[in-house]
């Protein structure tokens, strides 16, 4: 044990990430605390994905290392993966299943978040009465709002999304906002890629844009 | 991670597996389909003589069965790649290895099942005694599960590719050669009175070895494949 405590959150060291022979970003350096928001900006292509997946523990770095509460993500495997949820580009969401057996599958393969009941999950996205409607017949945002309510059911930290707002209306995208700014006010952490200008006054964010 | 948060995950995938087959039920027949027209063709090419039917049905039938199984295998992981889920078994709080053996587990209910079902009809049909019958039953029962194990580390391989398909085939198709082997020979002794309990010992070790090798590293192979 080292005489330091260790951080508590997410630590990168000099990230570094190859795509195609070319460099994405290197040497990316950051530590994500609770109560912080991670704010990840830049052109398509710029590699904000390729970083989201790495934050994930889905990708490893071409370079450095990522540290949760002081220990490396890929050692720890699973037991950070119980710290995260991550909502991606593919939402997740079986279309042959319905919206509450969508959750419920996200629940028992994550920490079950004992607080709230799926119903209670649906609710907070406002799906309110779709918990048996399948999710083929929920339209592009409903099922956005669907992936989101994961992130509910499940006593993840750390929220890793990618283009949450993608599909969203402006009501659904005040839903969602609200959402993240409770999470992070309840000591949670999130890192984001956005085109959408994220509107939080009273959140620490650091942003990142990853082409300067 | 406990045991039972083990346990309840594992029982939810084959729940949800299930529940996804029987809601697309349709597609479960393909393979079954595909299974008995095949058998089925052979005495209307190669003409109805018994004795010749009975000598090459425990061939004709583990051919068929092979490849019914390996037209199904890309349906493992295909559809939860495609829609992200498999990204979230990946990010699960409990070891993958464990969730993917539920996948395999519920694909050999759907698909190698019923092929033992409907089994012996085929082997009626080809003029197979009783007691290869029986025997046909047994190496299908040791055999189909192999063929689900074994081949889903070359979909967890394939499945980012996107005209995988090909290499899938030439990937697991060697691999399956030795169960063809090994239960073509036991239905082709059992007919002529010989013991063939060497031949199951050997199919009951090939199941012993995939269900304890291939979770892993069909696990390791999805880790590739999405990273």
């Amino acid at each position: 044990m080292s005489a330091v405590p260790a951080a508590r959150g997410l630590e990168a060291r000099s990230l570094g990430c190859m795509r195609n022979d070319r460099s994405l970003f290197e040497a990316l350096s950051f530590r994500l605390a609770p109560g912080q928001a991670l704010l990840l900006e830049g052109r398509n292509g710029s590699g904000k994905t390729s970083l989201l997946r790495i934050l994930c523990g889905l990708r490893r770095p071409d370079d450095g290392a990522l540290h949760w509460d002081g220990e490396d993500v890929f050692r720890l495997g699973p037991e950070y993966h119980a710290q995260i949820a991550y909502v991606g580009h593919r939402d997740g969401v079986k279309h042959d299943l319905t919206a509450g057996e969508n959750l419920k599958v996200a629940r028992g393969l994550g920490r079950p978040n004992p607080a709230l009941s799926l119903e209670q999950a649906l609710d907070q996205v406002e799906l309110w009465d779709h918990e048996d409607v399948p999710a083929r017949n929920l339209s592009a945002g409903q099922q956005r709002r669907l992936a989101l309510a994961r992130l509910l059911v499940t006593r993840a930290k750390l929220w890793i999304l990618d283009e949450p707002f993608t599909s969203l209306d402006s009501h659904g995208i005040g839903i969602v906002e609200s959402l993240f700014a409770q999470h992070v006010a309840d000591g949670g952490m999130l890192a984001v890629t956005s085109h959408h200008a994220v509107s939080w006054n009273d959140t620490d964010i650091i942003r990142i844009n990853l082409s300067p | 991670m406990t045991t039972a948060s083990l346990n309840r995950a594992f029982a939810l995938l084959l729940w949800r597996d299930l529940l996804l087959a029987f809601r697309r039920r349709t597609e479960l027949l393909n393979p079954l389909l595909f299974f008995v027209l095949v058998t089925t063709l052979f005495p209307l090419g190669i003409g109805a003589d018994p004795a010749l039917l009975r000598q090459i049905a425990p061939g004709i039938i583990w051919v068929a069965a092979l490849l019914a199984a390996m037209l199904s295998l890309d349906s493992v992981f295909r559809s939860d790649f495609e829609d992200g889920s498999l990204e979230q078994f990946l990010l699960s709080a409990q070891p993958l290895s464990v969730l993917v053996l539920a996948k395999v587990i519920v694909h050999w209910l759907i698909t190698g099942l019923p092929l033992l079902i409907v089994a012996p009809l085929l082997g009626l049909l080809l003029n197979l005694p009783g007691e290869s019958i029986a025997t046909l039953m047994l190496t299908l029962l040791l055999g189909t599960p192999v063929l689900s194990l074994v081949g889903a580390i070359g979909v967890a391989l394939t499945v980012g590719l996107r005209r995988g398909g090909m290499i899938l085939s030439l990937l697991v198709l060697p691999l399956y050669i030795p169960v063809l082997i090994f239960a073509a020979d036991a239905v082709q002794s059992a007919g002529a009175g010989l013991s063939i309990s060497a031949h199951l010992s050997l199919l009951a070790a090939l199941l012993m070895l995939s269900v304890s090798l291939s979770p892993l590293a069909t696990a390791a192979a999805l880790k590739i494949s999405l990273g």
